[in-house]
């Protein structure tokens, strides 16, 4: 039987489990939403310039949702470039590339299984930082009905579907940034610097997004994809910026993965 | 599809300005085991870095039992295995963990395969380890074990016995000789001419990336002891008897002696004719060239390619080939 892409993946998550710097990203996506709720059953204050911020004391929903907004720009994008910038240059300083490459993989398989780990790893962070937000929110705050976008007010489940639904758009992006990090991880080849670089692109399109006389391109930065999930929680459900970032960010997802995919197929491996 | 273990082809790998491997032809038979043997920096682990599939190869090609590990990747590595410089795992994983994960990777996950494969380098013992607490010895048995378990029919090892104690060396090459007695075809890089000595039987020495011998060993060491020394009651005639006699190269007056290379074959028909020229020998003697002199004279010339060996025209690669 040859192995293939699940052999990799299945091996990649084992990895991923045995290393300590895994375990850094998930404490984080665990302990910020648990910091953030337990501050707000401590005091009266809320959060009131994000969205969602003036209900954090009505409706314990409305607390993952502004968790996101924070989450999303930085926490969440720095928690998958952790593992996604590792996951190739880490073997390439440790001189395992050689090991595995010497077996009967093909240099894509071994790439594809690392792109979805390092994919699932995000997927897993944003659960449980989602999970902890919308269970602990609950507890402090009351699985009550929520106040929209749109100034309606729906019921705690369908407000919990909505909240399910906001996680999985925002994704989106996220999922980017990972190939984005993965594409990084093969072409520098160095763990710092594909981890600091994927923090470094992200920032420095929410750069040009604020510097005057380039409001064009708004649209059209990763970082503003971020918030695409507000699109559900008007009412009605405002699709177009949904549909929007899925387009953008496969204008950037895809280049990053066809890079990263052609550059670990040609490259040599001379390192170790 | 051919038989040839290995086949490697005008093969160049440049960095840059260095010209890591310099055209080298290189042809391993079944049943070979073949020593590739060059000092520091001749262009080893690049070479079997290019038949491995590893890098690619400015120009040139490799064949593996007549399948391209450049082009087709993984597949041309059916029934090879190996590895270059020094083996390397995931440190922060058990030594059986690092194993599982290979034999997976090679498709075939049978537990029974990895013991087997660690209790051949003696290493079933310390398997539940993490590879990161391991002495260098360890890791390169480790090596080992992880190519066997591909049950190789061509095994390249790149200086396996470096960095190991005597009896860590002497074990290796137990090993060694003992897979190669069981029918595997061993391509091993050396700068220990020794230890090729000892356990091969066809070598390649490589100089600054090219190959300035290719050839079994005995000729080589045939050639080693080509140079003799003689005396007699009158070198001036003497010099004349040689330099008549076919055979001899490069014989000249060197203070007392008259130095000469010839085969053995040629000496002893050598040595009649001066007797019968009425010379008086007070000594014919061998030079003391071993094959280590041998070795350093290939691969310390000033240009590769510039020395060559006599009486060995068929063993002798000169320059580029
Ligand atoms: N990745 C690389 N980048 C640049 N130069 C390299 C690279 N790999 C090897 N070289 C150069 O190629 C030449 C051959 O190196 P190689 O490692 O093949 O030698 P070697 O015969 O294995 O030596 P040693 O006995 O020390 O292991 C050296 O001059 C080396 O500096
Ligand atoms: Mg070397």
């Amino acid at each position: 039987m040859r192995p293939g892409v699940l052999t990799v993946y299945r091996w990649e998550l084992r990895k991923l489990i045995a290393l300590k710097r895994t375990y850094i990203g998930l404490f984080a996506a665990i302990g910020v939403p648990l910091a953030f709720t337990i501050s707000l059953a401590l005091r009266s204050g809320r959060p009131n310039d994000v969205p969602f911020g003036a209900y954090v004391h009505q409706s314990g929903l409305a607390i993952p949702l502004v968790l996101l907004t924070f989450a999303s720009a930085f926490l969440l994008p720095l928690i998958t470039a952790l593992v996604a910038g590792d996951i190739v240059a880490s073997e390439d300083q440790n001189g395992t590339l050689k090991t595995i490459l010497t077996r009967s993989l093909q240099r894509g398989q071994v790439f594809f299984g690392k792109v979805l780990a390092a994919l699932t790893y995000t997927l897993v962070s944003m659960v449980l930082l989602g999970g902890v937000a919308i269970i602990a929110g609950a507890m402090v705050s009351g699985f009550n009905s929520l106040t929209t976008l749109s100034g309606t007010t729906v019921s705690a489940g369908s407000a919990l579907a909505l909240v399910l639904a906001s996680f999985g758009v925002y994704l989106i992006p996220l999922f980017t940034v990972a190939l984005i990090g993965v594409m990084l991880s093969v072409v520098t080849r160095n763990s710092a610097a594909a981890v600091v670089g994927t923090l470094v692109t992200v920032l420095l399109i929410e750069l040009i997004g604020i510097l005057p006389g380039l409001e064009s391109l708004q649209p059209y930065l990763l970082t503003r994809q971020f918030d695409a999930w507000q699109g559900l929680l008007r009412q009605p459900i405002d699709w177009s910026p949904i549909a929007h970032a899925a387009w953008v960010c496969a204008l950037y997802c895809i280049p990053a993965l066809v890079v990263g995919f052609l550059v670990f197929l040609r490259r040599d491996v001379a390192g170790g | 599809m051919s038989d040839t273990p290995v086949e490697a082809r005008g093969l160049v790998k440049q960095y840059g300005r260095i010209t890591a491997v310099d055209h080298v032809d290189l042809t391993v038979n079944r049943g070979d085991v073949y020593g590739f043997l060059g000092p520091n920096g001749a262009g080893k682990t690049t070479a079997l870095r290019m038949m491995l599939g590893l890098i690619y190869p400015t120009a040139g090609s490799v064949r593996l039992f007549g399948r391209d590990p450049i082009g087709e990747g993984a597949a041309a590595l059916d029934g090879v295995a190996g590895f270059v410089e020094a083996p390397r795992f995931y440190p922060y994983m058990s030594a059986r963990t690092n194993m599982r994960m290979m034999a997976a990777y090679d498709g075939d996950e049978a537990p029974e395969r990895v013991e087997e494969a660690l209790e051949t380098v003696e290493l079933t013992g310390r398997a539940d380890d993490k590879v990161g607490g391991y002495s260098h010895g360890m890791r390169q048995r480790l090596g080992i074990a992880a190519a066997l378990l591909r049950r190789p029919n061509l095994l390249l090892l790149d200086e396996p016995a470096t960095g190991l104690d005597p009896g860590g060396m002497r074990d290796m090459r137990t090993l060694i000789r003992r897979l190669a007695d069981g029918g595997m075809t061993v391509l091993l890089s050396s700068h220990l001419l020794a230890e090729v000595e000892e356990l091969c039987d066809r070598v390649a020495i490589i100089r600054a990336g090219r190959i300035v011998y290719e050839g079994a060993i005995h000729e080589l060491k045939a050639s080693a002891a080509s140079a003799y020394r003689l005396r007699t009651s009158d070198n001036a005639t003497a010099l004349g008897v040689c330099q008549a006699q076919t055979g001899v190269a490069a014989a000249r007056i060197e203070g007392a002696d008259i130095r000469m290379e010839a085969g053995e074959p040629t000496i002893a028909e050598l040595s009649v004719a001066l007797i019968e020229a009425k010379l008086q020998i007070t000594a014919l003697v061998p030079e003391g060239a071993t094959l280590e002199d041998l070795f350093f004279r290939l691969t310390e010339g000033s240009t590769p390619g510039e020395i060559e060996v006599p009486d060995r025209p068929a063993g002798v690669v000169g320059g580029t080939a």
